[in-house]
């Protein structure tokens, strides 16, 4: 009824390509745009706004990272949190060691070094596939963990071992360090987020994200129609760790404000691989469901008795919320295996058929 | 499908974006962030049940502080940073007065968080050390004693066993700690102390995720022989550290723990071969305090206590809870006295803290005399560097194996200050101290 593609005729090339080639989904995404630039930091409570929105939306940021390399490209990895932690010291050691540049130029430059550092652990993806390459960026995951804990100049010497965001700001508006309200915070991470999205969104949808494509679906085949293996999947691994790394210097500067190395643990590189394969392998929307169910979730569950006034030990409300994230995790799967964005794919297909179903 | 998501989202989107509702205006508001679950959980249960049940007690017994009851909530933490800052960021609106993370990991991610809102952080003999310059750190605090105090007890006990500190030249001290920032808090010290008597320092980190497994930290003990073994661990660690270091056959009267490594739970699974193992103690063990009785009789007799057993009450790590309500109780008492308003505030809390003095004869009157040193706080010192003891545990129960040592407050203060200075400095612009102190 509302959602009909009648009438709306394709005169181009680039019509037929666009990311949303729908009216309505081209109204829908405006609104969901201004409901995060205008109403969330508006109408949000503080705690909404940095207690669920910011992380989430930083967690998108990485499941988008390991979407690509995943979903898109095939490859699995077990080393995102451990990307991430690259991004986040690294921001740390480059804003710390030149103050004067902006902070937000620092945390897009630290991709940069998570790229080359996935790059590295990379390599060995040209030879082994599947769980054997899983291994390959478990390693790098202990590996790096290691470093953040071993190596003094990372943390500049500090003695608890934790690095910490400076107080930075942006056209006279603290935007990293403590003092830096929600709001501020809130629209840095938002804007990096739809940019990042943007770009990422159009590399898959080019010839880069096409090779991919044929690398993941069957990589011989890829090779015989002239694909370069190693370059396509080391190119992945880059992109991958960019965007892993963007996330990670955004989970140190605009979440915590301050982190230890345990932060970027396994349990981090699962919830991002949970949110990949909850929310969709190969699609962005997917990213962000699954971030939103994975990120958000739990929180919202944890604090929800609290705001209905229910009184519940603290421990069971802990214990409750892992049952039932876990539970509905199991039950998400088997309805669609395929995530939340193959789900989202057939609301969008039912209502456009509604009300004649073929 | 896509109008009933709408409405789903709008709907949860409109439950969570409603304020949470704020705490009545004549009541204190004090919320716990507490760890019941996890690898800690073992050292956190305990300490959640003193300090709940320290408050319930006042509650029941005098109505609250000055006449206005308090109010605690638990926020379940996990001991991680992450859960701290959520927590922290879900109670602050509804007028918190006074945080206590319960982690250092914790307190260091509050620590600017609460400098810039100005709410007053209670990290009860752990966290930063530096947080003892109160010209630094106005809303920071951390007495009896920081982690540095507590490390030159120590070595002054271990140099008064070997026969005076110049007698460690050529000793070894080993130091096995959670490679965590609690666990890494006392290196710095540890170092300057080496350098300053002579004696080598054997480093044994311990991951937090292999906390149970330390067979590979206690072989390297094993071949290095250290002369005596310190320990920085909590949770989990600790017993695993007590056994291996039985297991090994390492000298128990040669092992000494910090506070937080010192409860029951801590050296009872070690057996027989635990006996001899000793820790540092700032507070008393056992139930035997008219306080504690009132405790037992007020909350655990009438059911409202979340401790199962009777002989929980007065073990080390619940009176340790205990110990820190009374810290915030004897704050808000003061700051009640100050300001002469009844339901204070967070900033009023924080002068109640900086003016805080707990006497001798004031433990008496709380029923709590001889439970811990006297303890004063002050503008300068937030701290304050009070004595300590040495407890040992001798199979069944512990028994104090010392008197009172005053920590090296001539080593750990200049040490302090630089850190302070160091901190500032690397998380530049830190906002001077515009408070003023408190006259009390």
């Amino acid at each position: 009824m509302f959602y009909r593609e009648a009438g709306q005729f394709k005169t181009g090339y680039a019509d037929d390509m666009a990311v949303f080639p729908i009216r309505q989904d081209r109204i829908g995404i405006a609104v969901i745009l201004a409901i995060a630039y205008v109403a969330v930091p508006m109408f949000g409570s503080p705690f909404f706004v940095s207690t669920i929105m910011i992380p989430m939306l930083i967690l998108t940021m990485a499941a988008i990272g390991l979407n690509i390399l995943t979903g898109y490209a095939g490859l699995i990895s077990l080393g995102t949190g451990a990307f991430m932690g690259v991004g986040a010291y690294a921001c740390f050691k480059l804003a710390t060691a030149f103050p004067d540049v902006n902070v937000l130029v620092w945390v897009l430059a630290s991709g940069f070094f998570s790229a080359a550092v996935g790059v590295v652990f990379g390599l060995p993806s040209l030879r082994i596939k599947g769980l054997y390459l899983a291994v390959a960026t478990l390693a790098a995951q202990f590996f790096l963990q290691w470093c953040f804990v071993r190596v003094g100049w990372l943390t500049n010497y500090s003695s608890s071992g934790s690095i910490e965001a400076a107080r930075r700001s942006l056209l006279g508006v603290q935007i990293t360090g403590p003092g830096a309200s929600e709001t501020a915070r809130y629209l840095c991470v938002l804007t990096l987020l739809v940019a990042l999205t943007w770009i990422a969104s159009n590399i898959v949808r080019g010839r880069i994200g096409r090779k991919w494509m044929m690398v993941r679906d069957m990589d011989i085949a890829a090779e015989l129609m002239g694909v370069r293996l190693l370059p396509t999947k080391l190119l992945a691994f880059a992109v991958s760790s960019y965007f892993c790394g963007v996330a990670g210097a955004m989970l140190l500067f605009f979440h915590y404000g301050s982190m230890e190395s345990i932060a970027f643990n396994i349990e981090l590189s699962f919830q991002v691989l949970f949110m990949v394969i909850i929310g969709g392998l190969g699609s962005m929307i997917g990213s962000y469901l699954g971030a939103g169910f994975i990120a958000a979730l739990p929180v919202v569950i944890k604090f929800a008795p609290q705001i209905l006034g229910i009184e519940l030990p603290s421990a069971v409300v802990d214990q409750v919320t892992v049952m039932i994230i876990g539970g509905l995790i199991i039950f998400f799967l088997i309805v669609e295996p395929h995530g939340f964005a193959r789900l989202w794919q057939i609301g969008k297909q039912k209502l456009r058929v509604w009300p004649f179903p073929y | 499908m896509r109008v009933n998501t709408l409405l789903v989202g709008t709907a949860m989107m409109a439950l969570v974006a409603t304020a949470l509702p704020a705490a009545a205006e004549d009541s204190l508001y004090i919320p716990l962030l507490t760890y019941r679950t996890g690898a800690f959980a073992g050292s956190g249960i305990p300490i959640a049940d003193g300090m709940h049940d320290y408050f319930k007690m006042l509650n029941a017994r005098d109505g609250g502080i000055g006449g206005v009851k308090i109010v605690t909530e638990e926020c379940e933490t996990g001991y991680t940073a992450q859960k701290g800052v959520e927590c922290y960021e879900a109670t602050k609106a509804k007028g918190a007065l006074v945080y206590n993370p319960w982690s250092t990991g914790i307190t260091l991610a509050l620590i600017p968080k609460a400098t810039q809102e100005k709410i007053p952080v209670l990290s009860m003999a752990y966290g930063l050390s530096a947080a003892a310059m109160g010209k630094s750190f106005p809303w920071v605090f951390n007495p009896p004693l920081t982690y540095w105090d507590g490390l030159s007890v120590a070595i002054k006990y271990v140099g008064d066993k070997t026969g005076g500190l110049d007698k460690l030249k050529g000793k070894t001290i080993g130091f096995i700690y959670l490679d965590a920032p609690y666990g890494k808090e006392p290196i710095p010290l540890l170092e300057g102390l080496a350098k300053d008597y002579g004696f080598k320092v054997a480093k044994y980190p311990v991951p937090a995720d292999k906390m149970q497994d330390q067979s590979s930290q206690w072989l390297n003990v094993q071949q290095d022989n250290p002369d005596w073994m310190i320990m920085w661990g909590w949770g989990a660690m600790n017993p695993t550290a007590v056994k291996e270091a039985a297991k090994v056959g390492f000298p128990m009267d040669k092992f000494i723990g910090v506070w937080w490594s010192g409860s029951e739970d801590d050296a009872r699974p070690a057996g027989p071969g635990g006996k001899g193992y000793l820790t540092l103690n700032f507070t008393a063990t056992g139930a035997d305090f008219p306080a504690v009785q009132d405790i037992v009789k007020h909350v655990f007799d009438k059911g409202n206590s979340s401790v199962k057993e009777k002989s929980k009450i007065g073990e080390v790590n619940y009176n340790k809870g205990v110990y820190n309500s009374v810290l915030m109780a004897e704050a808000i008492r003061t700051a009640q006295k100050i300001t002469g308003k009844k339901a204070i505030n967070a900033a009023d809390m924080r002068l109640g803290l900086e003016a805080l003095e707990i006497s001798e004869a004031r433990f008496k009157e709380i029923g709590l005399g001889g439970f811990a040193a006297p303890v004063k706080v002050t503008c300068e010192d937030h701290s304050g560097a009070h004595a300590v003891y040495l407890q040992q545990w001798n199979g069944t129960k512990w028994v104090k194996a010392s008197d009172w040592i005053t920590p090296m407050k001539d080593k750990v203060r200049p040490l302090l200050e630089k850190d302070a200075s160091d901190y500032t400095t690397k998380n530049a612009p830190w906002p001077a101290r515009s408070e003023e102190c408190p006259k009390s």
